[in-house]
């Protein structure tokens, strides 16, 4: 995690999809502290650590690569968060868009058979 | 609300989660299955890079004695006998049992191959390439808690709490993640496989979700912790250039395949100041390695960025492929040319000794409440080993399920919702409280930064009592500025209110390990003070720490457990 914002350092906005479902979704951009070789997870890190901690976002492993709960859309392309670099000159973030929106960057990546409300309905069901 | 009842709970779903319900549901019981991040993907399994030690013997003559002399050695006099013998003797049923659900242990001439690292007398660590130990274990163990119908896994469900009666745990409480539902469950045995509290610390190599859940919820269940002055800080932690898509741990394995050294900024090889060995020698231990690089930082002999560089730069690049083949390209991809480049690596925060206090069985002190993996305390003292992680997250993930199961199945469940009560209404107080919106949006988020800093500054790889004393006072004031922060209003996936709960567990995990720290007036394996600098033979013991009634964490000493069972 990396230090708050001081006055002389270079920053890169980087914009972010809030809402949840029922709501239309807005953008809210944040400027974070500028390094070299950064990744947008680095960045949703700082926004929360800094800025905003209510941002819904699903990690777990940071920057491993290895838990693979990060996919966003950034710029519009599904990528991992951890491996994707934060452009210099800003980059957007979204959730997926071909799985149910949960709220922000958080969609229903959890499989059926792991749900707690899938597995209520289907016992329900009998 | 939602209640659920079954026989076995277990709170966690990492290898030793994922061991314990296999076990406890081929014993019999019904399980769930819970973890507030996704089943196998959270914890800190699916993050092991390579060395997975037991003493199978197949490629030269070894014995499980002997891997358990090396385990007592490294613990530096602290650890548990009986645990660190079930360890050692049980991980090679478990890695024969693995490599039956054909998770790939690597292979040389049809034997599982095994590296050497350092405290080992023989090379038994086996691994699955490349750098593909974690995921390859954290895969085989979901193939088959999926195939036990008994098990019903639930992901992103929090639990928060276990629900103790009359000295005997009843059951959980916690709420789904995805709608902030208060969630009860009603269960005769709980297994706490939570893991570790890495997350504690600024730098650190670990999954998000390890923030010392597991020894807070055993402490405010009223079950012991012993050894939590012991978090292990992995020596050579990738620091610079940046690097992503990588675990920063990554580098071991490079050495126990390839050697390679480390220089100080000066371009000396250091390790020998500090009684290690340099050159192409991975031998010395992790304690050893972190304290030597982090003096060489106080004396000035670090980078810019405050780290040691490691050279592979003397190693042909055919050599480099045939060693790690893929992973050459991935740090290709990130700049880095091991031919020419040196990188800059220090320490960082990896593991915990410490934790729960159990017995042979994964009992704790309180009727039906078992521990399992990196939150149980005992079996590697006050230094562990590399490669015994993984198995200890097998071994006593195996046998807290078994015993938990047998202790659990067929019996009445007692479940009352007056016991539960104190829970829910933490809970629904939190998610009634409403911001006015006039505070500060990063206020959790804020807490988590500055507790990392301080644990990293003040109770880290080397520690004074003036520093430990004025961590534990800050660690206290934030425990009653928490009390009355308020979370978000979001209802789905309130990471707020998660921020919250994962800051009460790591505020009390903090103040337990401040405290231990304080207390051990010495110098031992991974507690490192300044003002004390030498192992004092008169605290060979075990602090056993508790919760007192006003909510204080109190210690006390407890001989170390001599004696291995049959």
């Amino acid at each position: 995690m990396s230090a708050p914002v001081t006055n002389s350092e270079k920053t890169a906005p980087i914009t972010i999809q809030r809402g949840a479902p029922g709501e239309e979704p807005w953008m809210e951009t944040y400027d974070v502290p500028w390094r070299p070789g950064m990744s947008v997870l680095d960045a949703i890190v700082w926004v929360r650590t800094h800025a905003d901690s209510s941002v819904a976002f699903r990690y777990s492993c940071v920057s491993a690569n290895a838990c693979k709960e990060c996919m966003v859309a950034v710029n519009g392309k599904t990528v991992y968060a951890c491996t994707e670099r934060l452009s210099e000159d800003g980059s957007e973030v979204g959730p997926l868009k071909n799985k149910t929106l949960i709220r922000d960057l958080v969609t229903d990546i959890v499989p059926p058979k792991e749900n707690l409300r899938t597995i209520l309905a289907e016992r329900a069901k009998g | 609300m939602i209640h659920l009842e079954t026989d076995v709970l277990v709170v966690g779903a990492g290898g030793a989660g994922m061991y314990a319900a296999i076990a406890a549901a081929r014993n019999g019981a019904d399980v769930i299955l819970a973890d507030k991040s996704l089943i196998s993907r959270g914890g800190a399994t699916i993050m092991a890079q390579m060395t997975t030690a037991a003493a199978l013997g197949d490629e030269e003559p070894d014995s499980w004695e002997k891997h358990y002399e090396d385990t007592l050695e490294a613990g530096r006099g602290l650890c548990n006998e009986e645990l660190s013998a079930i360890l050692c003797r049980e991980a090679i049923d478990r890695i024969r049992e693995m490599d039956d659900w054909k998770v790939g242990w690597a292979r040389k001439d049809g034997n599982i191959t095994g590296v050497m690292a350092p405290g080992h007398s023989v090379p038994r660590c086996v691994y699955v390439d490349f750098l593909n130990t974690g995921p390859a274990v954290a895969k085989c163990l979901r193939t088959q808690v999926a195939r036990a119908d008994s098990v019903m896994r639930v992901s992103g469900l929090a639990i928060n709490d276990v629900v103790v009666e009359n000295g005997a745990v009843t059951g959980a409480v916690g709420w789904n993640l995805e709608d902030e539902t208060p969630v009860t469950i009603a269960a005769n045995a709980v297994i706490i496989a939570a893991g570790g509290l890495t997350r504690l610390y600024q730098r650190n190599s670990a999954s998000v979700n390890m923030n010392g859940d597991g020894y807070a919820m055993a402490l405010r269940a009223g079950a012991d912790l012993i050894d939590m002055e012991f978090p292990q800080f992995f020596p050579i932690g990738h620091l610079a250039p940046r690097l992503v898509g990588m675990d920063p741990i990554m580098w071991d394995p490079f050495r126990y395949k390839l050697g390679g050294r480390l220089f100080n900024a000066e371009g000396e090889e250091f390790l020998h100041k500090y009684g290690g060995e340099d050159a192409e020698k991975y031998t010395t231990t992790r304690d050893i390695i972190s304290y030597g690089i982090t003096k060489e930082h106080e004396a000035g002999l670090t980078t810019e960025n405050g780290g040691v560089h490691l050279s592979f730069q003397h190693i042909p690049e055919e050599k480099l492929r045939e060693a790690f083949g893929p992973v050459i390209d991935k740090l290709a991809a990130n700049g880095i040319d091991l031919t020419k480049d040196t990188v800059e690596v220090a320490p960082i925060a990896h593991y915990h000794m410490g934790g729960i206090r159990v017995n042979g069985q994964m009992e704790t002190s309180i009727t039906g409440l078992y521990g399992a993996g990196e939150v149980v305390g005992g079996a590697n003292g006050a230094n562990r080993l590399s490669g015994n992680a993984i198995p200890e997250a097998f071994v006593f993930g195996e046998r807290a399920g078994r015993f938990a199961a047998e202790y659990a199945r067929g019996r009445n469940r007692v479940w009352s919702d007056a016991a539960a009560q104190e829970h829910l209404d933490l809970l629904n107080t939190l998610i009634g409280r409403q911001s006015d919106g006039s505070g500060d949006k990063a206020a959790l988020g804020e807490m988590w930064f500055e507790l990392q800093n301080l644990m990293w500054e003040k109770v880290g790889v080397l520690r004074t009592g003036d520093k430990l004393a004025a961590a534990l006072t800050r660690i206290r004031e934030m425990r009653v500025t928490l009390a009355d922060m308020v979370p978000a209003d979001d209802a789905e996936f309130n990471m707020t209110l998660q921020d919250w709960y994962d800051l009460r567990s790591a505020l009390l995990t903090a103040e337990s390990v401040t405290l231990a720290a304080i207390n051990r007036t010495e110098s031992r394996g991974a507690h490192q003070r300044e003002d004390f600098e030498e192992m004092d033979p008169a605290q060979v013991h075990n602090q056993r720490l508790r919760l007192g009634d006003d909510g204080e964490v109190l210690s006390d000493y407890l001989p170390v457990a001599k004696g291995v069972a049959a």
